[in-house]
C-alpha cells in the first residue's frame, strides 16, 4: 500500500440540468480496498464510470499513476470492471466469457485455457468451462464476471454494486469471498455499494458521498465512530441525531434541554450544533441517577439486543441494550462524554426511502 | 380450457386460408381430369424437371439471392444507425421506413417505371445535362433494384428491433475487457444480432424468390422468375396441375433454404429464428 494509483482532481460531470458529480477530489492506494458508499443519485456509479473511461468528466483530471488518463478510451485502460447486471456474453460460454479478454490480447490458446481453469479455481466454478451462462444462478454468474475481470490481471478492478442483485444469504456469502480475493490476488479494488454494512465490512477505505460530493473520506472505523456530519451519521448505521443542541462552551454541551460533558471543543459558545449519539453508546440508568429522564414508549426484540425508544422532554431516544425495559416506566438516560459526538449545525438532506433504491 | 376457446377464430382462418388452399395446391399438382375423371399422375411433378424451369429457379434463386444481400449490406448499418443512442431523429425515421408499406404494392412498382423508363425522369435529367440516355429497365438491375426496394424495410425493422435490445453493458464490457470497436462489433454486437439477421434475409429472401409482379412490371415481361412462369399456369395456360407442381416445389425449396439459414443461424447464437 501506500503509493497513488489513481487520482481524482477536480471532477465535475453534469447530465442536462442534473449535477451527477460535484467537484470531486479523491485518491486511490495501490492495493487498497476502496468503497464509494451513498445513497442513489449520489455520484457514486458516475465516478466509478469516469475511472473506467465509459463517461467522460466535464472538467478535472483522471490520472492513472500519475499520468492523465482523460483521453484514453475505456479498452486501453489498465482496469477492469465488474458489471452491476454481470453483463456476461449471453452467446458465449462460461469459459468463453472468461477467455474473452486474454483471447482480444491475443495471448496464445494453451495459456489462456490455463488461466481459465485457474480463475474459474479462484472463483470456485472449476468444471463449469463449458456450461452456457443462462443456465447459471445470480451468484455463480456474478463468480463468472469477476473471473471474467480478474484473469486480465488488472491493476485496478472496479466493482459496480456486484452483489446488488444478490439474496441476503449469498451477499454475505461472497463479501467475505471479495475480501479473500482482495487479500489473495493483491490488486486494487474500488467498489460501489449503497449498503452501509457492507462497505464498513470490505472496506480498508470508506467514502461517503452524497448530491455529488464526498462527505468523508476515513477508514470504516473512523467513518462510524467519527461522522463529520450529521448525513454521515444517519447514513451509516442507526444514530440518534439531536438537531437542537447548544455547544455550552468547550467540553460542555446542551442536549435535550440537559447539559452533558463532551470531549469536543472549538465551537464557541452557545452555538447551536447537531449531536449524534450511537444507539448502543445510550446507557438507561434509574430515573434518579440522571439529570435527563424519558419514558419507554417501545421496546423491541432484535435478536442480539433490543431496541427501546424513550421519550425524552424534547428528542425521542433510539437505545440498544441487551436488557429489555417495561414500557411506560421513567429511566434516566446518560451518556460517555467519548460517545457525543458534536458536529457543526446543518440542514441535514436525508433521502426517503423511495430515493434509496438504487437506479 | 378456456383459454382453448379464444384461439378458435383462429383456428377457422388457418383451415379456410392455409390449409384448404395447400390441400388444393396439392390435389392440383398430383391429379389430372383430362379424360374427364380425376385420376392420381406424377404427369406434372415429373414436367417441372424440364431444363428450362430449372434455369428459370435458378436465375430466381440468383437474383433474389443477389437483392437479399444488397438488401442486407444497406439494411444493417442502417439498423445500426437507428439503434444507436445517440440518433435523435429514431422515431421520424422509423415511420420513413415504414411509409412506402402504407402504399399499395403494384403502385410503388409502377412508380419505378416512371423513374427508369427510356422517357423517364431520370434519364430525362441524364440526357438534359448532357450524359445521354441509359438503359436502366428491362435487365436483371430494374428487377433487383424493385426487390430490394421493396424487401429493404423487412430487412431493416427485425436487425433493429434485436439490435436496440442489446445490453449496453454487455458492450461496455467487451470494451472493458480491451476490444475496440470493430471487435466489439465483430465479437459481441454482430453474433448477438443474429436472430434478427436470420429473420431479416428471411423476410426479403422468401417473396423476393417467389415475386412475379416486379420482374414482370420492371423487365417488361424479359426476365421471367419462377413466380412468373406458376402464374402464367393459371392465368394464360390454364394449367393448373403444372403451376401447383411447381408452386410445391417453389415450398420444399423455400423450407430448405429456411433449414439452412436458421441452422447456420442457431449455430453461431445459440438462439433461433423462423422455424
Amino acid at each position: 500500500m501506500g503509493k497513488k494509483i489513481i487520482e481524482l482532481k477536480n471532477i465535475y460531470k453534469r447530465f442536462g440540468d442534473f449535477t451527477a458529480i460535484d467537484g470531486i477530489n479523491l485518491y486511490i492506494n495501490e492495493g487498497e480496498f476502496l468503497t464509494l458508499l451513498g445513497p442513489s443519485g449520489c455520484g457514486k456509479t458516475t465516478t466509478l464510470r469516469i475511472i473506467g473511461g465509459f463517461e467522460q468528466p466535464d472538467e478535472g483530471d483522471v490520472l492513472f499513476e500519475g499520468v492523465r488518463i482523460n483521453d484514453v478510451p475505456a479498452h486501453k485502460r489498465p482496469l477492469n470492471t465488474v458489471f452491476q447486471k454481470y453483463a456476461l456474453f449471453p452467446h458465449l460460454t462460461v469459459g468463453e466469457n472468461v477467455a474473452f479478454g486474454p483471447t482480444i490480447r491475443k495471448i496464445s490458446p494453451d495459456i489462456i485455457q490455463k488461466d481459465v481453469k485457474k480463475y474459474l479455481e479462484i472463483v470456485n466454478l472449476e468444471g463449469y468451462e463449458d456450461r452456457d451462462v443462462s443456465t447459471l444462478s445470480g451468484g455463480q454468474q456474478q463468480r463468472v464476471a469477476i473471473a471474467r475481470a480478474l484473469i486480465n490481471k488488472p491493476r485496478v478492478l472496479l466493482l459496480d454494486e456486484p452483489l446488488g442483485a444478490l439474496d441476503l444469504k449469498l451477499r454475505k456469502d461472497m463479501q467475505d469471498e471479495l475480501k479473500t480475493m482482495h487479500k489473495d490476488v493483491g490488486i486494487t479494488f474500488v467498489y460501489v455499494t449503497h449498503d452501509q454494512e457492507e462497505a464498513l465490512t470490505l472496506s480498508d477505505t470508506v467514502v461517503v458521498m452524497n448530491n455529488g460530493r464526498i462527505l468523508q473520506i476515513g477508514t470504516p472505523v473512523d467513518i462510524y465512530n467519527e461522522p463529520n456530519n450529521a448525513f454521515v451519521a444517519y447514513f451509516i448505521g442507526e444514530s440518534n441525531i439531536i438537531h437542537n443542541s447548544i455547544m455550552v462552551k468547550d467540553k460542555l454541551v446542551n442536549i435535550d434541554g440537559v447539559d452533558f460533558n463532551c470531549v469536543d471543543t472549538g465551537f464557541g459558545q452557545n452555538t447551536p450544533v447537531d449531536v449524534v449519539v450511537r444507539p448502543e453508546d445510550v446507557v438507561l440508568v434509574p430515573a434518579d441517577k440522571a439529570d435527563l429522564k424519558g419514558i419507554v414508549t417501545l421496546v423491541t426484540f432484535k435478536g442480539v439486543h433490543y431496541e427501546i425508544w424513550v421519550e425524552g422532554p424534547t428528542f425521542e431516544w433510539k437505545v440498544h441494550s441487551t436488557l429489555p425495559q417495561t414500557v411506560g416506566d421513567e429511566l434516566g438516560i446518560t451518556v460517555d462524554p467519548y460517545n457525543i459526538h458534536v458536529m457543526k449545525h446543518e440542514p441535514l438532506e436525508i433521502p426517503s426511502e423511495e430515493t434509496a433504491v438504487e437506479v | 380450457m378456456s383459454k382453448r376457446r379464444f384461439a378458435f377464430p383462429y383456428l377457422i382462418w388457418m383451415t379456410i386460408f392455409i390449409v384448404v388452399p395447400l390441400f388444393l395446391i396439392f390435389f392440383y399438382a398430383f391429379t389430372d381430369n383430362a379424360s374427364g375423371k380425376t385420376l392420381f399422375t406424377l404427369e406434372h411433378v415429373k414436367a417441372i424437371f424440364q431444363p428450362l424451369y430449372l434455369k428459370v429457379i435458378g436465375r430466381s434463386f440468383y437474383m433474389s439471392l443477389i437483392a437479399t444481400l444488397v438488401c442486407f449490406v444497406m439494411g444493417y448499418p442502417a439498423a445500426m444507425i437507428l439503434a444507436s443512442k445517440d440518433f435523435s431523429q429514431k422515431n421520424t425515421m422509423l415511420i420513413l421506413i415504414v411509409l412506402p408499406m402504407w402504399m399499395n404494392f403494384l403502385l410503388r412498382t409502377y412508380s419505378w417505371l416512371s423513374l427508369l423508363e427510356n422517357e423517364g425522369l431520370i434519364n430525362r435529367f441524364l440526357v438534359s445535362i448532357g450524359l445521354g440516355q441509359v438503359q436502366l429497365m428491362y435487365n436483371n438491375f430494374a428487377v433487383i433494384l424493385g426487390m430490394v426496394y421493396n424487401f429493404l424495410p423487412f430487412m431493416i425493422l427485425p436487425i433493429y428491433s434485436v439490435l436496440v435490445k442489446i445490453d449496453k453493458s454487455v458492450v461496455e464490457a467487451a470494451k472493458d475487457l480491451g476490444a475496440n470497436g470493430a471487435r466489439v462489433f465483430l465479437r459481441i454486437i454482430f453474433p448477438l444480432s443474429m436472430p434478427g439477421v436470420v429473420s431479416g434475409i428471411t423476410m426479403t429472401f422468401m417473396p423476393a424468390l417467389s415475386t412475379f409482379v416486379i420482374s414482370r412490371l420492371l423487365s417488361g415481361g424479359k426476365i421471367t422468375l419462377i413466380g412468373n412462369i406458376i402464374e402464367q399456369q393459371f392465368t394464360i395456360t390454364g394449367d393448373w396441375g403444372l403451376g401447383s407442381a411447381l408452386s410445391l416445389l417453389l415450398m420444399v425449396l423455400i423450407f430448405i433454404s429456411m433449414i439452412f439459414i436458421n441452422k447456420y443461424g442457431d449455430e453461431s447464437v445459440g438462439a433461433g429464428g423462423l422455424l
